[in-house]
């Protein structure tokens, strides 16, 4: 359950009271949903029910949009965000053979968050640093010319 | 009035229509599948696609609409072809199961695919491989044979508004199910079943009960004890290929006792105590001792509803149980003690139109001296099978009567099964206890039919009472809604889960080859069943039933006494999670 005084919630209420003054309140449901995953990272059951109490909206329809679109967390994202870039000058340079250690690190798999909720595991497309591959991101910052070992370096220096 | 042609051959029809609707005044059926009269057109399958000259491709005749001149091909040899191709699309990721399925005979895939003419699979799709929710106490859930035609979705939240179902996911991957995943028990499912009659495959069905039975009733050591719902009469010889209209009570008790019941009783006896009890709690609240309107309580759907949807009402919801439940607490004390049995050995067995009365007997408050009341559930359609299966001749036995002491009824009690029901024979009684004298004019026309809600007034002792009547949850919001803003508007209403009341329940037969899930039609033939037997009945008031009032002196006293209290009447409390119903909606 959400607590009464939390601030987010407090947030999100505002916000959903401003959606309500406008001309079809039950089509603002998305950006109601951009908000509480803006607020909290992910979209809890509990700020879905918050929602669908205050947008009289039944859950089973949240639920519906929120599985829809890809955008949406539904578990909570990790510390860090570590993305991979699976482009074709990555892959090329062996971007798999990163992917497969930090997966065998981490024990997770794309969308996956570790049990520490240190990291969360996310596939990118080109990162724009084709010369610098293979790359990955982690939260807004590149590494590159990566072996695996030099990867899981990196990794092991963000759980301090 | 506009001109079109369908397959070359003009016709005058009404505009403002669907193709569909169209043909179908016109004797053309289009092969269809996710269309459903009653229900919003969703037009998901594609099924009911013809040609339109001029149109580049071809189009959904349920969603698209007639216009003057419009030439429309119905039969070419190329949309049976496309057609066919559609539903080969649906069946390629499609459980092969259909000899080991419950819907096995009348499922409308299978129906559709064999008019298609699909003798051969062309297409190999891949399967879906999700798991059972076997959580409720009343519909399994079966991901794996939805064909997401979306018929559950709608009739979830546009005909009961409980909103239960929704899709999640997308693309091949969509499913549908309750918020969040979470199992069928922990949604807001009323398990009233309708997602059940609207299926075309046995993506829902009712949760199983038969083998169990058929294993209990060869047990020796039990004293085996059955009560049969009005409806059940009213649709079982439906599942027998009858035309619908013909009741079977007298063969349907002899069946039970050739299936094994040592005792079989009617639901309509202790809808006859309902109606005592009932009766006599709205003249006490009529008369300042509790809140207004009462409301019925007979239906569970509409109690889990209540619980989840409405708790702020749940003081004006009568505390009397539902006959099922009043039945099986008199059959484990009354009647045990009648025959000098341990009520531990009796199976109580009920025979309902209902599968949310699954859900009802598993409640707590429902136990009796620590026993659950009414141990085994088993819809009309269960019962149906048993009987096919155990080879009993349901159409040319010899029918029997029901056993006594609580197989008697009055008319009144037959009424029970249909919309307003309730009320008609409520105010059968009510009248004459209040002022001692009989009412004379007993068929209320106000009440009956199939409006969603029906309002009606009478005089008793120069008072006026106002009553109202809502079947199907949908209806049943309007006027929850009302009572909310105005209390005093009623004084007594009736409120049945399902459409048409128990007689559209969730757990009636299947509709046939050429009829549709609760088509109107049938629902009526279905009531006029019932009437037909209240107005064959000598005794047509709940108050005059000889052995309900036998059952008063000998056990219970009087209306509402301490005894009654026990085992007759119950409570209710509000239940999690909440449910919601959008204001969009509820304004329709």
């Amino acid at each position: 359950m959400i607590a009464e005084d939390d601030e987010k919630i407090t947030e999100l209420k505002t916000f959903m009271r401003e959606a309500k003054t406008k001309e079809h309140p039950d089509s603002q449901l998305i950006s109601i949903l951009h908000k509480a995953q803006e607020l909290y990272g992910y979209l809890s059951q509990d700020a879905m029910t918050e929602v669908a109490k205050e947008m009289n909206i039944p859950t089973a329809h949240i639920w519906g949009v929120a599985t829809f679109y890809h955008y949406f967390n539904l578990k909570p994202k990790g510390k860090h965000s570590i993305s991979v870039c699976l482009g074709t000058a990555c892959y090329v340079k062996g971007a798999e053979e990163i992917l497969n250690a930090i997966r065998g690190e981490l024990k997770i798999d794309f969308g996956q968050t570790s049990t520490d909720n240190l990291f969360t595991l996310q596939e990118a497309r080109c990162l724009g640093a084709c010369g610098l591959a293979p790359v990955i991101m982690i939260d807004d910052k590149i590494y590159g010319s990566l072996t695996p070992k030099k990867a899981l370096e990196i990794i092991k220096s963000y759980k301090k | 009035m506009i001109s079109i042609f369908i397959n070359d051959k003009p016709y005058k029809v009404e505009a403002g229509q669907t193709i569909m609707q169209a043909a179908d005044k016109l004797g053309f059926h289009i092969p269809r599948l996710c269309y459903h009269p009653k229900l919003s057109i969703e037009g998901a399958c594609r099924v009911c696609i013809v040609e339109v000259v001029g149109m580049r491709n071809y189009v959904a005749s349920c969603a698209y609409p007639v216009s003057e001149g419009m030439k429309i091909y119905t039969n070419t040899e190329e949309i049976r072809r496309a057609r066919r191709d559609i539903v080969e699309l649906i069946l390629d990721n499609h459980p092969e199961d259909c000899h080991t399925c419950e819907r096995d005979g009348n499922c409308e895939l299978q129906r559709l695919a064999f008019a298609m003419g699909i003798r051969k699979r062309h297409f190999e799709g891949e399967k879906k491989h999700y798991e059972k929710d076997l959580s409720s106490a009343s519909v399994i859930r079966d991901p794996d044979k939805c064909i997401l035609c979306g018929r559950c979705v709608r009739i979830c939240s546009e005909i009961q508004k409980v909103n239960a179902l929704g899709y999640a996911h997308r693309g091949f991957k969509t499913v549908v199910m309750p918020a969040y995943n979470m199992p069928f028990k922990d949604s807001v499912c009323t398990t009233c079943g309708q997602c059940i009659n609207v299926c075309p495959t046995a993506s829902f069905i009712e949760k199983n009960f038969t083998q169990e039975l058929f294993q209990k009733l060869g047990d020796k050591s039990l004293i085996k004890v059955a009560q049969i719902a009005p409806s059940v009469r009213a649709a079982i010889g439906e599942a027998f290929a009858l035309e619908p209209g013909r009741q079977l009570e007298k063969e349907l008790t002899a069946a039970l006792r050739k299936l094994g019941f040592d005792y079989v009783f009617d639901t309509q006896f202790s809808a006859d105590l309902t109606i005592m009890e009932e009766a006599s709690e709205f003249l006490e609240r009529f008369q300042g001792k509790g809140k207004l309107p009462m409301i019925t309580s007979c239906s569970s759907a509409w109690m889990k509803c209540l619980e989840q949807f409405y708790p702020d009402l749940i003081g004006n919801v009568s505390t009397c149980k539902s006959p099922m439940s009043m039945a099986s607490a008199l059959i484990k004390s009354y009647f045990a003690k009648k025959i000098n049995a341990d009520p531990k050995k009796i199976l109580s067995v009920a025979c309902m139109c209902c599968t949310a009365k699954k859900y009802e007997a598993l409640r707590p408050e429902l136990m009796v001296d620590g026993m659950q009341a009414t141990d085994i559930v088993v819809t009309t359609r269960e019962l149906a099978w048993m009987i096919k299966s155990a080879g009993i001749d349901l159409l040319h036995i010899k029918g029997e009567d029901f056993d006594h002491p609580l197989g008697y009824s009055s008319g009144a009690g037959t009424i029970f099964g249909v919309t307003g029901g309730v009320m008609e024979a409520a105010i059968r009684t009510a009248y004459e206890l209040y002022t001692g004298e009989t009412l004379l004019d007993i068929e209320i026309q106000d009440i009956r039919g199939f409006k969603g809600i029906k309002e009606g007034k009478l005089v008793i002792d120069g008072k006026e009472i106002r009553v109202a009547v809502a079947h199907g949850l949908g209806n049943a919001n309007e006027i929850l809604n009302t009572i909310r803003k105005d209390p005093q508007r009623y004084h007594f209403v009736e409120i049945m889960g399902c459409p048409g009341g128990c007689i559209g329940g969730g757990g009636q037969p299947y509709a046939g080859s050429n009829s549709l899930p609760l088509d109107e039609e049938c629902l009526k033939k279905r009531a006029e069943a019932l009437y037909g037997l209240d107005r064959n009945k000598t005794i047509r008031r709940s108050h005059e039933n000889p052995d309900v009032q036998r059952l008063y002196k000998e056990f219970l006293g009087r209306p509402l006494s301490a005894m009654s209290h026990k085992l007759l009447h119950t409570h209710y409390s509000p239940k999690y999670p909440p449910g919601i119903i959008p204001a969009e909606l509820s304004a329709k």
